[in-house]
């Protein structure tokens, strides 16, 4: 590698000798952590394309119902009939949206390339404890993707019953018309199961056994805690997905009666199960964004994390307390009232540590010296997105206000201000600040904040009219709603958040021409262009193989930003100071 | 936002409105306290040359206070909201008129028991998609499902319930203004499940007597 030059320069090489690898070992079977974490995010940036212009199909279909949508003339029938969409087109088309963004956009890019990319250079490590593993885990990953996507081509069509595959619809291909579609849906979830327990352990593993001389838990970055309980929550949720995936499959194919109740099921089983991953699964995907926005926010604030260890504490308080909220999906399912008291109190108890976060944010901000940026703009965005989402929650905790939101575009809304306000924000965050570091060059600053404003504006025009339409009645997953007298007079709504969703998608085209014009002709990153503490910046840009010149030791944690103990505004981790200060410090 | 809601023509409509409300005001005024807050920030503590950032890692007696504050308020609204879920779905009050609701891909199936009372006699009557109840009696549901989960969505009403094959649900409401209100399936029942939609008729008490009658003569 070039770096290998300038790391011999400044210190012991200790990798310098490898051999160079060929195109294969390097590029696409690498078992080099940072390649992974770079495979994860072109994974997820690809199907992230796939999934907007699936929601784009939805909005289309919302707003001019059963109308011609441009450009879609050639898909054959009976998925569309001359460019329009029919019933079960457009139930597979919502449930292949947010299969498609949960799974194969979302927890790529936050878990599978931050958290690869980042754990083993944040705490000082060459690389993951299981090299190989990773490596496998990828590729399982892809495995799984090609399987989902391979659904779109078999007879019959894709999964048509939502992401949450409530049975018996799911359970018996005739109540959807679906067959095979819904099985390669299972099977490529349950594949996508191995390669995220795979990560999950390599990712305890390594935070727990590899961190730097010096690195203990309470000098973790805030990311790396994030990524650390996520680890522990995929670990224990995904199997309880995969053997409910595993019951449905043997009710669809084999003739049991899990879910069934003609041969004894109980259909209620399914919800229990499924949201006994999904709502784990939830903080899944904002528990990494979380980390995200609290160390850039202090990098850019310049000033030290607010109650660090409040901020790590309530991470671990939501990680417990999503274990026992899965029932606030169901309050109107026919499962005992009595219960639902029960889960809604757990699930407002459970709005007190984002409450903590969001607090500490605001604090961490209080007398800062603020650089906006376009990666602190996305932060930003995301602690003002998720305060709208947390909030929005709280409606649907009171059980008797979520009798009649339930099921409705108010949650339609609510999910998307914490998955898309929160996490996809984080993640755009993410890779702003991280591609430096990624990529060895830096992004172009004025198209960033181009691409951030459009998004936040045509962002809120998308989904905050959302709760409109909720609170109006509209049902989720209709196909039309002029069907409906009650609905018509919202119909102007739903067009104009038609409207708001294409310029979300336009937004983006700023965002993919940065990326890769960055990506190849952006300006040469220095190590630490943004002057941040935390250990991936001692290495250098992008890291060679092995990461480190020499294992760094840390003297102190990640946000000694404007400490009164150097004239610069910054403290690395690694930096030891004179023993003159050292004594003044004692 | 209010004024987007349904009109409301159930008796406990209201309550779940007023909760409703509540939630928002509370939510409303946290949110644009939280946003201008940030907003303050962002323009007060923005770069500049020379200045430093305040060297603070937290404040204990602040972070215990938004800790304590928001856990009694999200508390008190259990407490407020569990009278009225308890009188919604799990006491249902003796009712003055039973029915039983079945679904189906994708119809909803109205069973009357006729004046003796009961179901599955010969003086049955079902209609498809038609619900006829009195104005101000407690109408009382009895949910079932042939095939899939469904669930039955009266917007003005205040009700929503899914119907779970395998099981029979009560839910049960009481109409407080004569007219026509649909009932669309709000859960995801199929291909067909935009469209699936019934209609409730709430009539003035005399002319449900002459419903009644036209449906059961002898009676």
């Amino acid at each position: 590698m070039a770096e290998s030059s300038t790391a011999a320069a400044t210190g012991q090489a200790v990798h310098a000798h490898h051999e160079e690898l060929g195109f294969w070992r390097t590029y696409v079977f690498s078992t080099d952590h940072k390649m992974i974490g770079r495979q994860f995010l072109f994974l997820g940036l690809f199907m992230m394309v796939l999934g907007g212009l699936l929601a784009l199909m939805l909005r289309w279909q919302l707003a001019w119902p059963e109308t011609q949508i441009p450009g879609l003339g050639w898909v054959p029938e009976p998925f569309m009939y001359d460019g329009a969409m029919g019933p079960e087109f457009y139930n597979a088309v919502f449930t292949m949206h947010a299969t498609i963004m949960i799974f194969f956009v979302v927890m790529p890019i936050l878990v599978g390339c931050f958290g690869n990319f980042l754990i083993p250079l944040m705490i000082g490590a060459r690389d993951m404890a299981f090299p190989v593993l990773n490596m496998l885990s990828f590729w399982v990953g892809v495995v799984a993707g090609v399987v989902m996507l391979a659904g779109f081509f078999v007879p019959g069509g894709h999964a048509a019953g939502g992401w949450t595959a409530y049975a018996p619809l799911t359970a018996v291909p005739q109540y959807t018309g679906v067959h095979s579609g819904q099985n390669l849906w299972i099977i490529s979830l349950m594949i996508l199961g191995i390669s995220s327990l795979m990560g999950s352990i390599n990712y305890i593993t390594t935070i727990i056994n590899m961190r730097a001389p010096g690195m203990t838990f309470f000098r973790l970055p805030l990311v790396i805690w994030s990524l650390f309980i996520v680890a522990i929550l995929l670990l224990l949720a995904l199997p309880v997905l995969t053997s409910a995936l595993a019951m449905l499959l043997f009710d669809r194919t084999l003739g049991t009666s899990f879910f069934l109740p003609a041969g004894g099921g109980e259909p209620l089983r399914w919800q229990h199960l499924f949201w006994f991953f999904g709502h784990p699964e939830v903080y899944i995907l904002i528990l990494p964004a979380m980390g995200v926005t609290s160390d850039i926010l202090a990098v850019f604030a310049r000033k030290p994390i607010f109650g660090y260890r409040a901020m790590a504490f309530s991470m671990i308080a939501l990680a417990f307390l999503s274990w026992v909220v899965w029932g606030h999906h169901m309050f109107q399912s026919g499962m005992n009232p009595a219960l639902g008291t029960g889960f809604m109190i757990s699930t407002m108890v459970i709005a007190v540590p984002s409450a903590i976060k969001t607090f500490n944010w605001l604090g961490t901000l209080w007398g800062g010296n603020i650089h906006f940026k376009t990666a602190m703009l996305h932060a930003l965005a995301f602690v003002s997105m998720f305060v709208i989402g947390g909030l929005s929650g709280i409606f649907m905790a009171s059980t008797p206000v979520d009798i009649f939101i339930h099921d409705t575009y108010f949650i339609v809304a609510h999910i998307h201000y914490v998955v898309f306000g929160g996490s996809v924000f984080g993640l755009f965050a993410a890779i702003y600040y991280w591609f430096p570091k990624m990529f060895g060059r830096m992004m172009n600053e004025p198209l960033g904040k181009i691409h951030f404003f459009a998004t936040f504006i045509a962002y809120n025009c998308t989904f905050f009219p959302m709760h409109i339409l909720g609170v109006g009645g509209m049902m989720r997953r209709i196909y039309n709603p002029m069907q409906y007298e009650f609905l018509q007079p919202l119909q102007p709504i739903n067009v104009f958040i038609t409207w708001g969703a294409i310029g979300l998608g336009l937004a983006q085209i700023p965002f993919v021409i940065n990326f890769f014009w960055s990506l190849f002709a952006g300006k040469k990153a220095e190590r630490n262009p943004w002057k941040a503490n935390t250990l991936e910046w001692v290495a250098a840009s992008p890291p060679p193989h092995g990461n480190f010149d020499a294992i760094p030791v840390v003297h102190r944690g990640p946000y000694e930003y404007s400490s009164p103990e150097v004239t610069e505004d910054y403290l690395p981790q690694d930096r030891q100071l004179g023993p003159q200060r050292v004594a003044t410090a004692h | 936002m209010m004024n987007w809601l349904p009109e409301n023509v159930s008796t406990y409509g209201g309550e779940v409105d007023s909760l409703f409300y509540l939630i928002y005001y509370i939510t409303g005024a946290t949110f644009i306290l939280v946003m201008v807050t940030l907003l303050a920030f962002l323009v007060l503590y923005r770069r500049r040359e020379g200045r430093r950032a305040t060297y603070s890692h937290g404040n204990t007696t602040l972070e215990i206070i938004w800790t304590v504050v928001p856990a009694i308020i999200l508390v008190v609204l259990s407490f407020m909201s569990q009278a009225s879920w308890a009188r919604i779905k799990s006491h249902a009050p003796p009712g003055d008129v039973e029915v039983q609701v079945t679904s189906k891909q994708f119809n909803w199936e109205m069973l009357y028991p006729g004046p003796d009372g009961k179901f599955g006699t010969a003086d049955d009557l079902m209609l498809e998609n038609e619900l006829h109840v009195p104005v101000g009696k407690i109408v009382r549901v009895h949910l079932r499902s042939k095939d899939v989960i469904h669930s039955f969505f009266l917007p003005n009403l205040r009700l929503k319930q899914d119907s779970v094959p395998g099981r029979e649900i009560l839910a049960w409401f009481e109409a407080t203004k004569p007219g026509k209100y649909e009932i669309p399936c709000a859960e995801l029942c199929g291909f067909g499940h935009s469209g699936m939609k019934g209609w409730l008729t709430v009539h003035p008490a005399d002319e449900y007597e002459k419903w009644v009658k036209e449906r059961w003569p002898s009676s």
